[in-house]
């Protein structure tokens, strides 16, 4: 099924893969009693701070990401991606880590479990980085930055 | 033991949910951030479907005495806006604009284009380690 309007959005997968995070937090909430920020789990299984569970448990959710990913490829034939170039996933990568430390979470902490949580600190988060992350979409295509 | 099956669990229904949705693909992701351009609306979708099944959960939390496979809650309880927060959240959303990856979707995408999701990754963990190294370990 399309979008009218959006030949390119995929809503239905778009919803089935969001009510599968939104069931993966959920476990992680009600299982365990915390928050599924991959943000904060990725900082506690390396060992910079983060979330408070056990780093074994850290391990565990951060190695069941791929593992997820790696589920959906091979039941579906495989999964279309287009990355930026080294450099600039470097850059970028160096960004969101100083950014979701500094600001305590990100997309998942932040976007999904804070904000039905209707946290103020995460809804204040959430617009912050969809609107500088617009801004920095819109400001590199001003400039003819094409990175993908 | 629990904990540690939990979170595979956890962890592999949100990879799963990453990857159907299309949060591994950059292109997708800088998609929906182009407001201005060729917008692709699929990531409101997942936010969307994410946030109300969260949603539901969340008012289930005050009817359980404690989480069903650990002994107590351990929620965020902070409610100030500072502005490391703010300022941080500014930061995370530019090195998302960037390369169109977040820290779920770029450890996910391992399995799909290894090479440039460990780039990602390990950069992400410098960053993380830097601001760890300029705080100390209080933070």
């Amino acid at each position: 099924m399309s979008l009218p309007g959006f030949p390119e959005a995929a809503p239905l997968a778009g919803l089935a893969g969001g009510i599968l995070i939104g069931l993966a937090a959920a476990v992680m909430l009600l299982g365990l009693g915390r928050i599924a920020g991959v943000s904060g789990l990725a900082a506690k299984a390396v060992g910079l701070g983060g979330s408070g569970i056990a780093r074994g448990g850290a391990w565990m959710f951060i190695i069941g990401l791929p593992l997820g990913a790696l589920i959906v490829m091979l039941a579906s034939g495989g999964i279309d991606a287009t990355f930026a170039s080294p450099v600039v996933l470097a850059i970028a990568g160096l960004v969101v880590g100083i950014g979701t430390r500094l600001g305590s979470g990100c997309t998942s902490g932040h976007g999904v479990c804070g904000v039905s949580r209707l946290s103020t600190r995460s809804i204040v988060a959430t617009v912050t980085f969809m609107a500088t992350g617009i801004a920095t979409v819109a400001i590199m295509n001003a400039f003819g930055l094409e990175v993908l | 033991m629990r904990t540690a099956i939990i979170s595979l669990v956890s962890g592999t229904l949100f990879g799963a949910g990453l990857a159907l949705g299309g949060m591994t693909d950059p292109a997708r992701v800088r998609g929906f951030l182009d407001i201005f351009g060729d917008w692709d609306p699929t990531l409101a979708f997942v936010m969307g479907g994410a946030v109300i099944v969260m949603a539901i959960a969340w008012r289930i939390v005050p009817r359980l005495a404690e989480p069903i496979f650990a002994g107590e809650f351990h929620l965020p309880t902070k409610s100030d806006l500072t502005p490391r927060l703010i300022g941080g959240a500014a930061l995370f959303g530019i090195g998302w604009g960037i390369a169109g990856l977040c820290p779920g979707p770029g450890i996910a995408a391992l399995v799909i284009e290894p090479a440039s999701a460990a780039i990602f990754v390990v950069a992400m963990i410098a960053g993380m380690a830097l601001v760890r190294f300029a705080e100390g370990p209080s933070s």
